[in-house]
């Protein structure tokens, strides 16, 4: 059959309009968004780091000075809990626990994403009353281009976060809403991935 | 009061921005010019408009081409743009020699328009013209290579393309109000930042880019998961056609490539608009890092502008040669190896930044080796040709002017990949006619093979021979006086970017290339003659049978122009080249013994929201007129959320009983053919079903 | 092996659970241990710096196998050979970057 497949090159067959697996397509689309997205965070870190000379803090406050220890660390609980918790709710998807206990872990992840938020924040706030804004040094510049960008991040994951409960809770758990907050939990554990980053070069590394 | 109000409405924007105003209130050439030119684009948009209405083609304009997803449509829709802007883009550049030619004397352009000439010029050229062009050819081309019925994303197709077109429309709007930068395409810090350049054309290089970079990406992620994901059975990896290789490369460094000039184009307009110190001379500001993130996205860049016209040639090369590729695995392991070489060579753009002697010689080294790879794949084409069944049709006669051209640009990259050399002539013409000379004849030439190649696919019939032989030799001959004189004035000293010059050595140099750019718009307009020629004796070159070239890939063996569906059925692969294969074997144009219903993604307004709205975005940027950014950013993020909540509200389904109707029709009509051998290819008796010949290979 | 000893739904379930656990805990272990180095200055600043993007690294690599659930099975590959593509893009781009402009630093010092 095979050889003589060959020989013909191509034929045609019908076959009910090849199911496609969309949500593996969609999936690995944004797979392809992440690593896209990867690329922007590592040349931002990049350049925070080439930033962290004597030249760019342009006699304007120092790693050293402006953060301190606590703060970061309770940016990280709230952050690293929430990928946990998102795990949860995927666990209760892919095993069928109900609807009720998938809700309930996402807004449990939505409140830990808002905290986090809300601490980044107060961060911000704290340094620009100290005047230390993006507009004093280059150092302070690239600060505000990486970690508010890890913020928007966050903001674009919580939105996404909420439209989901608002669509499980008007149609429960279709098929495109579990494809979908399968891909907000790649993408949710992948802003945690990148606070890792952010933690260990921008906080642990200016401070040790 | 009144100001402030004016100023809260309209942002920095005042009579003086309004450049087809000039010419009344400052008559000398330079502003008559200025107008000029805009006056052609309002003019142009107007008749165009009145067209539209005159001929009552706003209805299927609309539902037909601008809502469509039907990835062949959106493909032509980018090709449009690409040509529109290849001949503002042309026109500039021989704006550019005549002011050259006469550069002794001084000219008749201003410092300030010639900057603005160059930087519009480079900024259409690489983002406007050849990005869309191969876009455009991608989309059409490889889900029908790849046996698919559509893209694996087709809103977002059409939301890149809408992307595009707002990047492309702020550089055209930019000719009609107010000036642009004169900052080059590369747009270098500190010249680009507010304390030399305050106006608005730096705002207009930043959105114009920053948009069709972001849909850039997004047609790259589409098509990396077309490739992946849509291959109809039994098309293996190394059965794909060596276009549709070429273009999963391309989109691979689409996605990767793009990131940087994101960062690079956010961060100068964080410094513009917030005050931040990314690149600025003070305050701890590093403008080297400009030219580094720059740079990082443009070396892969020039591998997406110039792997497509590979596959292109590939395809051509072997169609036209009657034979097989030769080395089909060499060219697909160069293709990568290239694609990834592409990523560690980006400092080679500026060896002369100050940085220690061994760096430099690392990424001279790395420039070099990508010079194996190419070589490869020229040695591989050459091959294919040989002992072939040459037929030297319009394509075949840009990828032969290519291969020779190509390798001469080649030679002199490699020079410029030697640092010692660079900084003798970094910075000089000589630079300027090396990548013209990869850039014209690798890019521009294979896109416009991929034209002449494909079109009766698209469109049902061919392009009109005659005038396709004289538009390729006028770009040929066109582009070889224009450039060549440049390395030798380049060589001499002449730096580029340079309105005049003192030295009368230059001048007969610079009269030649301005020859060579009367030649470039002959050939400009013969392409546009030689459409119009095509489009009235249409009937004399119909593509009846679908493969008028007797060509060996998947697209060839469906109807032209090919219907929304594609394919009747799904076409089973067995072989490499499966349908030259099949036609060898006799089974050219089976039927399938049954079908089934055909389902279709429905038309979408993402596209059309994303180019009114990222232009309305981009513009209320460039002009600070902040109501209107965000009025723009959130019609672009409520229609995306509302999208995604709806879902596709009109799927098409077309049933089984019709597309069998349509394809016994078409199958009818091709019995009634007769097959014409390949010597009668550019006659009117090809009707596009080829008769089989047998060749040596095919004896083998 | 393991596929045998995953028997019921409730197993498989138990096993998932235990990996989000296993990556959580692993996690905060890797997070405290830099914090506190950092806060108590046990170690000189150098050693401090190596310490963190060590442990960094190894934390990346945990959230990648327990928590993006890429690992070395077949049925990962896709995503693996995305992400070693990937890592090596920013790798070399990173480093070339960074190598480039302190180059450029200290020669204008
Ligand atoms: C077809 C006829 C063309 C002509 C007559 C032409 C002419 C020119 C001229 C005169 C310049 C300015 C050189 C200088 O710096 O002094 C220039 C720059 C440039 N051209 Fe072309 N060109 C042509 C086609 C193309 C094409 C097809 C591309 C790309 C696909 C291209 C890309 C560029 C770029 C990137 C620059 C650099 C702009 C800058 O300095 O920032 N050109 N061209
Ligand atoms: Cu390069």
């Amino acid at each position: 059959m095979n050889v003589i497949a060959r020989s013909l090159g191509l034929t045609w067959v019908a076959e009910y309009d090849h199911e496609h697996d969309r949500a593996a397509s969609a999936l690995s689309g944004f797979w392809l968004f992440m690593m896209s997205d990867l690329i922007i965070f590592g040349l931002m870190f990049a350049t925070y780091v080439t930033m962290l000379t004597p030249m760019s803090f342009a006699g304007g406050p120092t790693p050293k000075e402006l953060f301190e220890l606590p703060g970061a660390a309770l940016e990280t609980a709230a952050l690293l809990t929430s990928t946990y918790t998102f795990g949860m709710a995927s666990l209760a998807i892919k095993f069928d626990r109900g609807l009720g206990k998938v809700k309930s872990w996402l807004l449990i992840t939505l409140a830990l994403g808002l905290v986090f938020l809300a601490l980044e924040i107060r961060e911000f706030a704290h340094m620009v009353a100290e005047g230390a804004v993006p507009q004093r040094s280059g150092f302070l510049s690239a600060f505000f281009g990486l970690v508010p960008l890890h913020g928007v991040h966050v903001t674009a994951g919580v939105t996404w976060l909420v439209m989901m409960l608002i669509q499980i809770n008007r149609t429960g758990l279709t098929g495109s809403a579990k494809s979908r907050i399968a891909r907000l939990a790649l993408f949710w554990h992948f802003l945690d991935l990148i606070w890792v980053g952010i933690f260990s070069v921008v906080y642990l590394g200016g401070i040790a | 009061m009144s100001h402030s109000f004016w100023s809260l409405v309209f942002g920095r924007l005042d009579f003086d921005s309004l450049d087809f105003l000039k010419a009344f209130f400052h008559p000398d050439l330079n502003d008559v010019i200025v107008s000029g030119a805009s006056w052609v684009v309002i003019l142009g948009a107007v008749v165009t408009a009145a067209l539209l209405t005159w001929f009552r083609l706003w209805g299927p304009l609309w539902s037909k081409w601008l809502i469509s997803v039907d990835h062949k449509r959106i493909g032509v829709m980018y090709i449009v743009l690409a040509l529109i802007m290849l001949a503002r883009g042309v026109l500039e550049g021989v704006v550019m020699r005549a002011q050259q030619a006469d550069g002794l004397h001084g000219g008749f352009v201003s410092a300030d328009h010639f900057a603005q000439l160059f930087s519009t010029h480079g900024t259409i050229m690489i983002f406007f013209m050849a990005m869309p062009f191969l876009t455009g050819l991608i989309n059409i081309v490889v889900p029908l290579q790849i046996g698919a019925r559509d893209v694996s994303f087709p809103m977002l197709n059409s939301l890149s393309l809408g992307l595009t077109v707002s990047g492309a429309m702020l550089v055209m709007i930019s000719l009609v109000i107010g000036d642009f930068s004169t900052g080059g395409w590369t747009a270098y810090p500190p010249y680009t930042e507010p304390d030399f350049q305050p106006g608005a054309g730096v705002d207009y290089w930043i959105w114009a880019v920053t948009l069709a970079g972001l849909g850039s990406t997004l047609t790259g992620i589409n098509f990396v998961v077309t490739i992946l994901k849509e291959r109809a059975p039994g098309m293996t990896l190394l059965r794909m056609p060596i276009f549709t290789w070429n273009a999963l490369c391309t989109s691979l460094l689409l996605v990767f490539a793009m990131p940087p000039l994101t960062v690079a184009g956010l961060m100068l307009a964080a410094d513009r608009y917030l005050g931040f110190h990314f690149f600025t001379n003070t305050l701890g500001g590093n403008m080297m890092n400009y030219a580094n993130l720059f740079w990082q996205f443009g070396h892969p860049e020039v591998y997406i502008l110039i792997l497509p016209a590979f596959g292109v040639y590939g395809e051509v090369i072997a169609t036209f040669s009657g034979k097989r590729l030769y080395g089909y695995v060499t060219l697909v392991i160069a293709t990568m190896a290239i694609g990834f070489l592409s990523f560690g060579v980006w400092l080679h753009h500026f060896f002369t930044m100050g940085q220690d002697a061994d760096v430099n010689a690392v990424f001279g080294i790395a420039t070099m080796l990508i010079g194996i790879p190419t070589g490869v794949k020229v040695y591989d084409w050459m091959a294919t040709m040989f002992r072939g069944r040459i037929r030297f049709s319009v394509p075949m006669v840009y990828a032969l002017a290519f291969m020779v051209l190509f390798v001469l640009g080649g030679l002199t990259g490699i020079l410029l990949a030697n640092p010692t050399v660079d900084f003798q002539v970094h910075n000089t013409l000589f630079l300027v006619a090396h990548f013209h000379n990869m850039l014209i004849p690798g890019t521009l030439f294979g896109m416009l093979a991929g034209y002449t190649y494909w079109f009766p696919k698209v469109f049902g019939f061919r392009l009109n021979d005659r005038w396709g032989y004289i538009a390729a030799f006028s770009w040929i001959i066109g582009y070889f006086l224009a450039f060549m004189p440049l390395y030798a004035v380049g060589l001499m000293g002449m730096t580029r970017r340079t309105v005049s010059y003192t030295n009368s050595a230059f001048e007969p140099w610079f009269l030649v290339a301005g020859a060579g750019a009367f030649f470039v718009t002959v050939a400009l307009v013969t392409l546009c003659v030689q459409l119009y020629v095509s489009i009235r004796d249409r009937e004399l070159t119909r593509d009846i049978g679908g493969d008028p070239w007797n060509a060996r890939t998947l697209e060839w063996a469906t109807p032209s122009p090919v219907p929304a569906y594609n394919f009747p059925v799904m076409p089973h692969i067995h072989a490499l080249d499966a349908f030259a294969v099949a036609k060898e074997a006799g089974f050219g144009y089976q039927e399938p013994t049954s079908y089934s219903d055909i389902h279709l993604p429905g038309n979408t307004w993402a596209g059309v929201i994303a180019a009114v709205f990222g232009t309305a975005l981009g513009f209320g940027l460039v002009w600070h007129m902040w109501w209107l950014a965000w009025l723009s950013l959130a019609v672009l993020a409520v229609s995306l959320i509302a999208r995604a909540l709806l879902g596709d509200r009109h799927p098409v389904k077309i049933p089984a009983t019709e597309v069998r109707r349509q394809y016994r029709a078409w199958l009818e009509k091709v019995r009634a053919v007769t097959p014409v051998t390949r010597a009668l290819e550019w006659d009117h008796r090809n009707c596009g079903v080829a008769a089989t010949e047998y060749f040596e290979e095919a004896a083998e | 092996m393991l596929v045998s000893k995953i028997r019921s739904r409730e197993d498989a379930y138990r096993h998932d659970l235990r990996g989000y656990q296993a990556g959580f805990i692993l996690a905060a272990i890797l997070t405290i241990i830099p914090f506190a180095l950092v806060a108590s200055g046990t170690f000189s600043t150098i050693a401090t710096l190596w310490v963190i993007g060590v442990i960094a690294l190894i934390q990346i690599a945990v959230h990648i196998r327990y928590f993006l659930h890429v690992d070395l099975s077949p049925e990962r590959r896709e995503e693996l050979y995305l992400m070693l593509f990937s890592g090596a893009l920013v790798t070399l781009m990173i480093a070339g970057m960074l190598w480039l402009l302190f180059n450029l630093h200290t020669r204008m010092m």
